[in-house]
């Protein structure tokens, strides 16, 4: 086995995958993924965006529960373990997101993929996608949306702030048209990865 | 989860190519493996890649009241972590020992080689110093947890800016980054730890253990030194016994500790800030 773990060492994409320009409508902030970067760990990846703990914890194990097939695996446990590096702002739709691909990794079976957007409300009501530090702190309202990959459906959900019902949907609906370039930036990231081994 | 455990003839296979003067990775006695320095976006964060073990250093401070028997020098405090990314085995709770002596180690090199200036860390003496935080994280651990840790914590030190402060009187202002550019640490010279292990009762010598041979060696030396060939701190475990004069020529072996250095500047100078 260790042999193997060694070949595929050496194949390992040496830099990652950034995301490429995008089409307007869409203000998220830029992204890149590395993944495999870790010999010792099955599966590994590091999600850079742009740039409460035990609760995140939860929230984001909740949204690998419900993905994760597990039913396959009996008896075994599976741990993700997050570093964070540095905080620039959205730091747990990052966190979803670096899970997602560690997961992806290490070969786990998974019924969907899911991402992690943030919808911040400034005090006039406007809707700032994938706030920055600066921005999450000024808002009314910071949320927070998992959503899987075959329908957009929503997994999880987490928000600080006041907001109204109609602000909500526009937030979710806003979420899922981002959630799209996440998806195509995971796909051409894993191409990209398993296109040079 | 308990680490697998090492079979027989894995052992005997790396303990006799060891005697051949082999290693797995084709590597010779003195070689050290590619070490890698990139940035993060905040002053202070560094991560050290030693071929694959990999280590993220950040530096914080924070304005406290000094200590009382050292009222005119700042606080250095020092923290390495053992991710549980790092190997299967290091669970929280599970790896006192070796943290321990870890942690040990960091601070007798950097905290008692007098490297960083407490002094300069003063702003009001008996009120007022700075208190700098190193936290290490290994992230991936392929052996040599020391060295690349040691190049983590010194690498963050000096690409570190703290905020500038102004003192008037009993009155101290701290300006912003936006405000004044920060200012970095006075930084008197740069200890970095080189291992030795040994294997067959002190018979063979390698430099830069990998997580292999880390498990099958007797015993480890790990020397801190500068660039000026200073010796910082020496640490024997392992009950491997030296004479005097091996112990002054493997002093003289990492004349790669000078190479070090150089790779720093030339990181530090690239990263205009």
């Amino acid at each position: 086995m260790e042999v193997v773990m060694r070949a595929d060492a050496k194949v390992r994409v040496e830099s990652g995958t950034e995301s490429s320009p995008r089409g307007p409508g869409c203000s998220l902030r830029h992204f890149a993924c590395e993944q495999n970067l870790l010999s010792r760990p099955d599966g590994s990846a590091s999600f850079l965006q742009g740039v409460a703990e035990k609760s995140q914890e939860r929230l984001i194990r909740n949204t690998c529960e419900a993905v994760v097939l597990g039913a396959l695996h009996p008896r075994t446990s599976i741990t993700v373990v997050l570093q964070v590096v540095s905080d620039a702002g959205s730091l747990l739709a990052c966190c979803l997101n670096a899970a997602c691909m560690a997961l992806v990794d290490a070969g786990v079976p998974m019924r969907a993929l899911f991402c992690g957007v943030t919808c911040a409300l400034d005090s006039d009501g406007n809707l700032l996608l994938d706030p920055t530090a600066k921005q999450e702190k000024k808002a009314r309202a910071v949320l927070t949306f998992a959503l899987d990959s075959v329908e957009q459906k929503l997994l999880m959900s987490t928000t600080k702030g006041l907001y109204s019902d109609a602000e909500l949907q526009q937030c979710l609906a806003a979420a899922q048209a981002a959630s799209q370039h996440i998806f195509r930036f995971y796909r051409e990231s894993l191409q990209r990865r398993y296109s040079k081994s | 989860m308990k680490e697998t455990p090492l079979s027989n003839c894995e052992r005997r296979f790396l303990l006799r190519a060891i005697e051949e003067k082999k290693r797995l990775d084709g590597r010779q006695t003195y070689d050290y493996r590619n070490i890698r320095i990139s940035f993060g976006t905040d002053y202070g964060c560094c991560i050290v890649e030693l071929g694959k073990t990999r280590v993220l250093g950040q530096v914080s401070c924070e304005l406290v009241s000094p200590k009382l028997n050292r009222a005119t020098e700042g606080i250095l405090f020092f923290n390495l972590e053992l991710s549980q990314m790092a190997a299967p085995a290091f669970e929280p709770g599970r790896q006192s020992d070796l943290l321990v002596k870890l942690n040990r180690l960091l601070e007798r090199c950097l905290r008692n080689s007098k490297c960083i200036d407490t002094e300069s860390l003063c702003v009001i003496a008996g009120e007022k110093v700075w208190q700098i935080r190193v936290d290490l994280h290994l992230l991936n651990h392929d052996g040599n947890i020391i060295d690349a840790a040691s190049i983590a914590a010194i690498v963050a030190l000096c690409h570190f800016r703290r905020p500038d402060v102004s003192v008037q009187g009993e009155e101290v202002t701290l300006y912003t980054p936006e405000e004044r550019d920060p200012v970095p640490l006075s930084i008197h010279h740069m200890p970095i730890c080189v291992s030795f292990a040994f294997f067959q009762k002190g018979t063979y010598l390698l430099v830069d253990p990998s997580e292999r041979e880390e498990r099958v060696m007797d015993g480890l030396l790990v020397i801190a030194m500068n660039k000026h060939r200073e010796i910082c701190t020496i640490q024997s475990s392992g009950g491997i016994m030296l004479l005097k004069d091996q112990v002054s020529a493997l002093t003289s072996v990492p004349v790669r500790t000078g190479h070090f250095s150089e790779v720093f500047k030339d990181y530090l100078v690239t990263k205009r800030h």
